[in-house]
């Protein structure tokens, strides 16, 4: 069992823990993911390492509301505990000094963007990050995203904050001003229609673009192949093999059908899920 | 609901005078096929007292005890085989428990026909023993009836770590334990038992009867860590140099799918057999919604492959609710590598199979869903060096077959995050650690390893034979440290 220590509410469908995992604090790195089960019924679900800190033994997860699994986590409270939490799993970013990185994080990829933003300025890179949500109440962590980037640009597709358009807008933006030669590597992290975006504009640019990806998981350690995704036409496993891959690459129809293949049970164990939440007993709709 | 199970034929037992030769085994009883192709329930039900007894008796105690031989785990046949015909079953547990820790596990998955039945001298002419189903029925009597703990040794001091909790490992600990030695298994997946658990399904060996062998380990004093990936949160290099292991053993088993390399096998409806069997027995998909671990089935459902997993497979697709459940195989019904057993529950429960066929290329539809294969027939040729004759395509045979979901069977090769994280540790081509099979050792020195690893993908009872290899060479090591 692992503990819930902190909980921080971004937005009614973003939130924060700090859960007390020490074997996975104590080794993980920037890009690596866990994988937890909330109750003993629960499905294993994959979420990216948004922080870590190795003294205290904790990790630090973000996640938004998507299905039953991670509303079921989202109603739960410091205190509780996490039946499951593994990792680190996946390999861990690469860094390195490449010279500028554009960083760019997409609604709750921002989270993960982050400790890898920050290993990169570590590195001695000019980090140039990116930072945008579909609006003003789903953008968080912009404090900690400017301290971990060497300049850090913030938008919203609505322009609820700082300024209207999508982080590709943005994207174009700088590398139009900073001048494509100018700019060594792009790394892009968030829902994957944004990822793709990102790479269609690199791509024009001839930049090369790592992206984290999300792919359904079973086990995490190689033994499934349910996150299997055609990478330079060979298949790879996102969960051994990735999470990172060259964004040019990818094949993102393949990967968005994978995706969508449990779509119907995943709407139907939510609904149920909502209907045992209306109960009187005040459990909180936690299991 | 159709007709219940077939009564138990238990009523009349074969017992005649103990001099008499009994010809055949006595029956085992089972669910009904049309019945328990559609619930998750064990096949097996298991013998009554009387009929235990009875089929112990049929032993012949014959001086020779050829099927010893036959044990991986060394098991001591016609000594438990005897305790059994008196009706101590207690004796006999114990007897059958100094050599082997998963008696409920081996007397429900062990190949017997080609280990000790194989040998049995009663075999020649008859049917041999039972000894399988007599070493069940009194692994489940202990089950039933309180487990009696066997005795550990005093501590000697040292510690070491178990990697995998599957048959290999799991035996290993045991061994180690009764030793004296103080053990640790680290497990990646959130509960113990490893292919028992995900692999292997419950009609063919119940969760919850892993789970009672593993909680017996534990009462040995055996750790087990779950959720704990060796080569990721940890590495067997920094077990022993920071966390103080004398000893390591590797049994992480063969865990990495293999696939046909077949256009199309991305497809949504294309599964593993790892995944399809992972999501049905480890993650209970069969209980879905109640469980949240959803899987699709459609109507008709192709297993490629021949083996015991594919057995696994396709059987299971019918529980999960395909009308049709198909084996496609590329060479004829004579070569399928599966146990003659379990061949023959998948006839019984209406599997079909293709034999002498192999898929070409899937096809899907807009969303990209499976809807069809299109498969090459074979002919046999000269055996090939597995002894087989081996399937030759006959061109421009090409046709479709329609199918909703595929599950690719053909095999699986070892996982990679131990040995590519362990310095020094020699693996072959293929990715198997290289160990030697009579003590286990591999290249590095106090690093032992066994099972599919090792071996690629074998059985339950050889990788226990392996872990236990494993037990007495580090024992030997440690003993000399």
């Amino acid at each position: 069992m692992y503990k819930i220590l902190e909980k921080e509410v971004f937005s009614p469908i973003i939130k924060l823990m700090v859960v007390e995992a020490p074997k996975v604090a104590k080794s993980c790195q920037a890009g690596q993911f866990v994988i937890l089960r909330i109750h003993e019924e629960g499905e294993r679900i994959p979420l990216t390492i948004a922080d870590f800190d190795r003294k205290k033994g904790t990790i630090t997860i973000v996640f938004q509301e998507v299905g039953k699994t991670t509303e079921q986590l989202g109603a739960m409270e410091a205190g509780d505990y996490i039946k499951d939490f593994v990792g680190p799993l996946g390999l861990p970013s690469h860094i390195e000094n490449f010279g500028t990185v554009l960083v760019v994080g997409g609604g709750v990829g921002i989270a993960p963007v982050h400790p890898i933003a920050r290993e990169l300025k570590n590195a001695g890179n000019h980090v140039i990050g990116v930072i945008g949500s579909r609006t003003k109440d789903l953008m968080f962590w912009e404090d900690k995203m400017r301290e971990a980037c060497s300049e850090l640009h913030v938008t919203t597709d609505d322009g609820s904050y700082v300024r209207k358009g999508f982080v590709t807008d943005v994207m174009k933006e700088i590398i139009e001003d900073t001048g494509k030669d100018n700019i060594n590597l792009v790394l892009a992290i968030g829902p994957q229609p944004m990822m793709r975006a990102c790479c269609n504009l690199t791509k024009e640019y001839g930049l090369k673009t790592i992206v984290s990806l999300n792919a359904l998981m079973v086990d995490g350690t190689g033994m499934c192949g349910c996150c299997r995704v055609s990478v330079g036409g060979v298949t790879k496993f996102v969960c051994v093999d990735g999470p990172e891959f060259d964004g040019h690459e990818v094949d993102w129809l393949e990967l968005a059908r994978r995706g969508a293949y449990f779509r119907e049970e995943e709407q139907r164990a939510r609904e149920r899920a909502k209907e045992e939440h209306s109960c009187q007993c005040e459990c909180g709709g936690g299991k | 609901m159709n007709d219940g199970p077939k009564p138990r034929p238990d009523n009349a037992p074969k017992t005649q005078p103990q001099s008499k030769i009994v010809p055949q085994k006595n029956p085992m009883p089972a669910q009904d096929p049309v019945v328990r192709s559609k619930n998750f329930n064990e096949v097996a039900l298991g013998y009554s007292p009387e009929t235990a007894i009875a089929e112990a008796k049929r032993c012949l105690q014959c001086k020779k005890e050829p099927c010893r031989q036959g044990c991986p785990v060394e098991v001591d046949i016609p000594a438990f085989l005897k305790l059994a015909s008196q009706g101590d079953f207690a004796g006999a547990i114990a007897k059958i428990k100094e050599k082997n820790a998963l008696p409920a596990v081996c007397g429900r998955v062990c190949p017997q026909e080609t280990q000790c039945e194989k040998y049995c001298t009663l075999g020649k002419k008859h049917e041999p023993v039972g000894i399988g189903r007599v070493e069940r029925f009194c692994a489940d009597w202990e089950l039933a009836t309180g487990v009696k703990i066997p005795e550990v040794a005093p501590p000697t001091g040292f510690k070491v770590a178990v990697v995998g909790s599957g048959p290999a490992g799991l035996t290993c600990a045991a061994d180690l334990a009764k030793l004296g030695h103080k053990v640790t298994v680290f497990e990646a997946l959130h509960v113990p038992g490893g292919v028992l658990m995900y692999g292997i399904p419950e009609f063919r060996l119940p969760k919850a009867v892993v789970q009672a062998e593993v909680e017996n380990l534990k009462k040995l004093g055996v750790d087990i860590e779950v959720n704990s990936v060796v080569g990721k949160f940890t590495t067997v290099d920094q077990l022993m140099e920071e966390e103080g292991y004398d000893a390591v053993f590797i049994g992480t088993g063969a865990g990495l799918p293999y696939f046909m390399n077949i256009p199309g096998e991305n497809l949504c409806g294309v599964y593993s057999a790892n995944e399809f069997l992972t999501r049905t027995n480890l993650m209970k998909a069969y209980q879905f919604p109640d469980w949240d671990t959803p899987i699709k089935i459609g109507r008709k459902v192709a297993v490629l492959g021949g083996g015991n997993v594919a057995m696994d497979a396709a059987r299971t697709a019918l529980r999960l609710g395909a009308e049709e459940s198909w084996i496609v195989y590329r060479r004829s019904e004579k070569e399928l590598p599966a146990r003659h057993e379990e061949v023959e529950h998948a006839h019984e429960e209406g599997v079909k199979f293709a034999f002498l066929t192999s898929p070409t290329k899937i096809f899907g539809d807009d969303n990209g869903v499976v809807t069809a294969m299109e498969c090459l027939k074979y002919e046999l040729g000269d055996p090939d060096a597995s002894g087989r004759r081996s399937p030759v395509p006959i061109p421009g045979s090409e046709y479709v077959m329609e199918v909703d979901t595929v599950v690719v069977a053909i095999g699986q090769g070892p996982n990679p995050l131990v040995p590519r994280t362990t310095k020094g540790l020699e693996v072959s081509k293929k990715g198997n650690i290289v160990a030697n099979l009579e003590t286990g050792a591999t290249s590095k020195t106090g690093v032992y390893a066994g099972g599919d690893v090792v071996t690629g993908a074998a059985t339950v009872i050889l990788a226990m034979g392996a872990g236990k290899v494993g037990a007495r060479s580090i024992h030997d090591y440690l003993s000399k440290k």
